[in-house]
């Protein structure tokens, strides 16, 4: 019947045009930036606000390194995420086969004592962390940030890990036990490898986090020598407390933002896969 | 020795060596520090003291907590925060979920996009949707005002009326595709033999949705909302950068920092820190009750 064709034919069209609306008003932020971050000084400030940059000012992609220093601060933020990955990873996966694979007293205890850690507000441990970090004498360096992200990164990972771990048949470590191999070995040249996904998994979600980290950051560095993008960004200061460099605050959130969506766009699947493991399974 | 343990005895110290990098570090870097911000509520100290000279007041700052309006005033806005941003991020994420449950084309590219708002870091997002609410400049009064939605340009974030929901409306972009996907894994999880007995009963699709995919989402549904809540309580860097501490806007955490950290009231802002701690910890024990039907 035509009629209800064309009903369906409606209602097709009125689906797209939601899909359009949501994919709009996900993306549009992003484009915004991207646009205002090619815009020159008299584009950016005029009324009305244009759409397009024309032509577009690749010269704040430059100043962003030349006017501020954030270059060190990429530097920083790195190396404080890359380290952090590694130790948590590494650390997360001897606990995750331990929980994972054997039993003894008190693991369901340990369990979840560990879970409720990555529940912590952060604000709860800052004053104690923060004079734990001086005592140790790392305030204002990679190490303050790399420890305290511990608190936030362990958890997770070994939260992800240790359901990896569960899926993964017994049977291939009772054979390498069989041949005489110890626990590590067994960990290292038997599960590690099959604990792959689990580990890529883990791994972006850390470093995820630990890049985009503000509160600790913001509050146990003090200068460039340790402080992270995030903390930079928020503190681009130009000539004038009034005016904002906005075109290079734009420029350099697109510069730490790009990684992120190309990561994204590479992992998706398993992005998705842990975040729903971690919320949802438990 | 060791051949005189019993098999299972051997298999517990294995478990505890492998465990013991993992544990240690979360005692020095979890348990340690909130221990310490415990015991540093009961003492008077200035964060630049070093080494830092306590002072004993027993529960004098815990006292004053009760009387301070800031304090009261932060858990105002944290929860009208977290109730606006919560709220809506479930009703948005729920509608995204059902849509992109759908099969399409490109239903792909629309799952990445969801995934963007949550890479981008919060920091930049807000810096990003700064921009964006400009009093003069921003492209929000610009479209608001083609779309003939306001009459004039609004201060989004020197109008102290304005100010909390314009955050909250940043938070809602940034975590409502979380949300949804949460949410997706979830439908995604009902058979789909459930629809097609309900279709043959000749069920409508608002009584399937109402019927069939409200009450077997309720799981899903729960367990994001508690993760979400958890997350808006101790919310800090949207609000610290979009509006620095300002007592229209600033959250729990926005206002305990800036007593230990900006003022270097140790003690002070170590009671504050362990308030907020107690509340949330109510939630996380509420979380796992939650999930302890799930977990083996």
């Amino acid at each position: 019947m035509p009629a209800s064709r064309l009903t369906r034919f409606f209602y097709r069209v009125l689906f797209y045009l939601l899909v359009l609306a949501v994919f709009i008003y996900l993306v549009f932020p992003f484009y915004w930036a991207v646009v205002s971050s090619l815009k020159s000084p008299q584009a950016l400030f005029q009324t009305p606000v244009t759409y397009w940059p024309s032509p577009p000012r690749w010269q704040n992609y430059l100043d962003v390194f030349t006017m501020q220093p954030f270059g060190r601060n990429l530097l920083n933020s790195a190396i404080v995420a890359g380290a952090t990955t590694l130790i948590a990873l590494l650390f997360g996966s001897f606990a995750a086969y331990a929980l994972g694979r054997f039993r003894f007293a008190g693991k369901r205890p340990l369990y979840y004592a560990i879970l409720s850690v990555s529940m912590f507000p952060q604000i709860s441990v800052l004053g104690g962390m923060y004079v734990l970090i001086k005592a140790l004498g790392l305030y204002n360096t990679w190490w303050a940030l790399i420890f305290s992200y511990m608190i936030f990164t362990l958890p997770f990972t070994v939260w992800v890990l240790t359901s990896f771990v569960r899926e993964i048949p017994v049977e291939l470590e009772e054979a390498a036990y069989v041949d005489g191999a110890t626990p590590l070995q067994t960990l290292f040249r038997v599960l590690l490898p099959l604990m792959a996904p689990g580990l890529v998994t883990a791994g972006l979600l850390a470093f995820i986090g630990a890049w985009n980290e503000f509160l600790f950051a913001l509050t146990f560095t003090v200068d460039d020598r340790a402080r992270t993008v995030p903390v930079a960004i928020a503190f681009f200061s130009g000539a004038s407390q009034y005016e904002l460099p906005w075109a290079q605050i734009m420029a350099a959130s697109v510069i730490v933002t790009v990684p992120l969506i190309v990561l994204v766009l590479v992992f998706q699947q398993r992005i998705i896969a842990g975040l729903t493991a971690g919320a949802v399974k438990g | 020795m060791a051949q005189r343990l019993s098999l299972s005895a051997r298999r517990a110290r294995i478990a505890w060596a492998f465990l013991a990098p993992a544990v240690l570090v979360l005692l020095a870097v979890a348990a340690y520090p909130l221990f310490r911000t415990f015991q540093l509520s009961l003492f008077r100290a200035n964060l630049l003291d070093y080494p830092l000279r306590p002072e004993w007041v027993g529960l004098a700052n815990y006292a004053y907590m009760v009387r301070d309006l800031y304090w009261w005033t932060s858990v105002k806005n944290t929860v009208i925060f977290t109730v606006a941003s919560v709220g809506l991020e479930t009703v948005l994420g729920l509608g995204i979920a059902l849509l992109v449950n759908a099969r399409f084309p490109l239903r792909g590219a629309m799952r990445t996009a969801m995934l963007i708002p949550w890479a981008i870091p919060t920091v930049v997002s807000a810096q990003m949707w700064r921009w964006m609410y400009n009093d003069v400049y921003g492209v929000v009064n610009d479209l608001l005002l083609r779309a003939h939605l306001i009459a004039k340009p609004l201060a989004w974030l020197a109008d102290p009326h304005l100010v909390l929901p314009a955050i909250i409306a940043v938070d809602v972009w940034k975590t409502t595709p979380f949300m949804a996907l949460l949410l997706l894994a979830g439908l995604q999880s009902i058979p789909e033999e459930l629809y097609e007995a309900s279709r043959v009963d000749g069920a409508s699709g608002a009584q399937q949705f109402w019927f069939i995919t409200l009450p077997l989402l309720v799981p899903a549904l729960l367990v994001a909302l508690i993760f979400r809540t958890l997350d808006a309580l101790r919310v800090f860097d949207v609000i610290y950068v979009m509006s620095g501490v300002n007592p229209s806007t600033m959250s729990m955490s926005v206002y305990a920092r800036q007593q230990l950290v900006d003022f270097g009231d140790l003690g002070y802002g170590s009671a504050l820190s362990t308030g907020i701690f107690f509340i949330i910890a109510l939630f996380v024990v509420l979380y796992l009750s939650v999930l302890r039907v799930e977990v083996d």
